[in-house]
């Protein structure tokens, strides 16, 4: 488990996602593969940011085991979550 | 750290062999029909070990029925209330005997016959109160530490729970594997995406298999439920999927090979880990496996846990009637505003003011002082909370047992 940076934290090499680790507020920014990315909205600690591009249909990548796929083309830096990536065994319910 | 095999404490000795932590009242009711009362009479004793647990169904239930003699007979329970309405299915005949034959103090009021409200109420205070005064008297008796049962089920995870808390709890198993304990863990919806990882630490083939096959139920039960173990509040703490949360919880069973597989009512015989298995045998009959966390809890100490390791990330502030639940605390924020409902944080490993290592020995030297008589936050508080629902299971056949 390594911090990239006091703010995130990247659970195992083969992930392609790191986790935030403290609130982010919307201009706040943090340092991901050398490329300093601007928060738009708060994202509270545990959500995840994807540590480089993911292409629609490739495998999210935490712990070293795949937590699902990209439903979406996703950039360096963006937020990951129910909007981007989905399961490949149970649908996720939300509050909405 | 004390080698954990030479910690003594003291214990209650029952008639089984089993020392208890704690030497509980337990007021069961039979019935939703006599839970009235049984609050009502324990509400008498609010500062006192008086605990309320029950079936509310009227239909019989085979699980339901295992679980609650199970649960009569614990090690930390001292005496038993049984409450009856009369006309309800609960075979009080079987648990009254089968708690005669422990020599626990046991009684059974039945509403119908005894007059009604007020008369159970006399009658029950009554008995309670000289209950209490026996089991004062009563001594205690030398007590292995890894006599200790521990169980551990997370709640009102978020992704905090699967980087700190869960893999702390993961840690001290281990530990608490080698020294001889017997410990479980359970929640086979939210071991999707890991059969094949767990089927492997099986200690023989043919248990490999139960465990995968147990998974596989889960998944399969889940689907046609179409909820997984998932509340909303799991992905608001940033968990997106199942197998994302199943990582994280998974992590709390440590990595010592998998001994058995138990179901609710199943006592071990030896030390080791076990999986709990608390998803229903055949095609779902009454709904969801387990309604809440407090459902979890029932089955893992009907196993005989005798402390519940509750590790949380959004803030759980359940305990639990008769066996003491330690919460540990994920999210370092989380700790911040709910402190006086967690008994450990490890949230502080995301502010690396502690390591997992760390946190897995404050873990234990918690397990330590609880077992000796300390109170955890939610039993400070007042927190007894019991659920208990109809289920369907299939004995665990001869490969479950090492």
């Amino acid at each position: 488990m390594k911090s990239l940076h006091k703010n995130i934290i990247q659970l195992h090499e083969k992930d392609n996602v790191v986790v935030v680790v403290v609130t982010l507020q919307p201009g706040d920014t943090i340092n991901i593969n050398g490329n300093g990315i601007t928060i738009s909205s708060s994202l509270g600690i545990g959500h995840k940011l994807a540590l480089r591009d993911i292409s629609k249909g490739e495998h999210i990548l935490k712990y070293g085991i795949a937590i699902g796929r990209a439903s979406e083309d996703i950039e360096a830096g963006m937020h990951v979550h129910t909007h981007n990536m989905k399961s490949d065994y149970i649908p996720t319910y939300t509050l909405n | 750290m004390d080698d954990l095999k030479n910690i003594q404490l003291s214990g209650y000795l029952r008639s089984d062999g089993r020392k208890g932590i704690r030497n509980i009242v337990v007021i069961a009711y039979l019935v939703e029909c006599v839970h009235f009362v049984a609050d009502e009479i324990a509400s008498y004793f609010k500062r006192q070990p008086v605990h309320v647990i029950g079936f509310s169904g009227c239909y019989p239930n085979a699980h339901a029925d295992k679980v609650m003699n199970a649960l009569c007979t614990h090690p930390n329970v001292g005496a038993v209330l049984l409450l009856s309405l009369g006309c309800e299915s609960f075979n009080k005949k079987r648990i009254i005997e089968t708690i005669i034959d422990t020599n626990r103090p046991v009684t059974l009021i039945t509403a119908q016959q005894a007059g009604g409200t007020k008369a159970v109420i006399k009658e029950g205070k009554q008995w309670v109160n000289e209950v209490l005064r026996q089991l004062e008297k009563q001594t205690k008796v030398p007590m292995s530490l890894n006599e200790l049962v521990v169980g551990t089920i997370c709640g009102g995870s978020d992704a905090t729970s699967g980087i700190t808390a869960n893999p702390a709890v993961g840690r001290a198993f281990d530990k608490l594997v080698k020294a001889g304990f017997a410990v479980m863990f359970e929640e086979t919806g939210e071991m999707i995406g890991l059969e094949n990882h767990m089927a492997k630490r099986a200690v023989t083939k043919e248990l490999g298999t139960v465990l995968y096959n147990a998974v596989v139920k889960a998944a399969k039960y889940y689907s046609i439920m179409g909820h997984g173990s998932f509340a909303p509040g799991n992905a608001d703490g940033g968990l997106t999927t199942i197998e994302e949360k199943s990582m994280g919880a998974y992590s709390k069973g440590g990595h010592s090979p998998i001994t058995g597989l138990l179901k609710p009512g199943d006592i071990p015989r030896h030390g080791g880990l076990y999986l709990l298995d608390v998803v229903p045998d055949g095609e779902p009959m009454f709904g969801f496996p387990n309604i809440n966390d407090s459902a979890e809890i029932s089955e893992l100490m009907a196993c005989g846990c005798h402390i519940i390791l509750f590790t949380t990330g959004r803030g759980s502030i359940v305990g639990s009637a008769v066996s003491p639940v330690i919460k540990i605390c994920a999210n370092p924020e989380t700790y911040g505003r709910m402190k006086d409902d967690m008994d450990i944080n490890a949230g502080k490993i995301l502010l690396n003011e502690a390591t997992l290592e760390d946190i897995a020995n404050e873990i234990i030297e918690k397990i330590v002082v609880v077992a000796n008589g300390a109170a955890t936050c939610s039993e400070e508080l007042g927190h007894r909370e019991f659920v208990l629902s109809y289920k369907r299971f299939e004995p665990a056949g001869p490969a479950c047992l090492s």
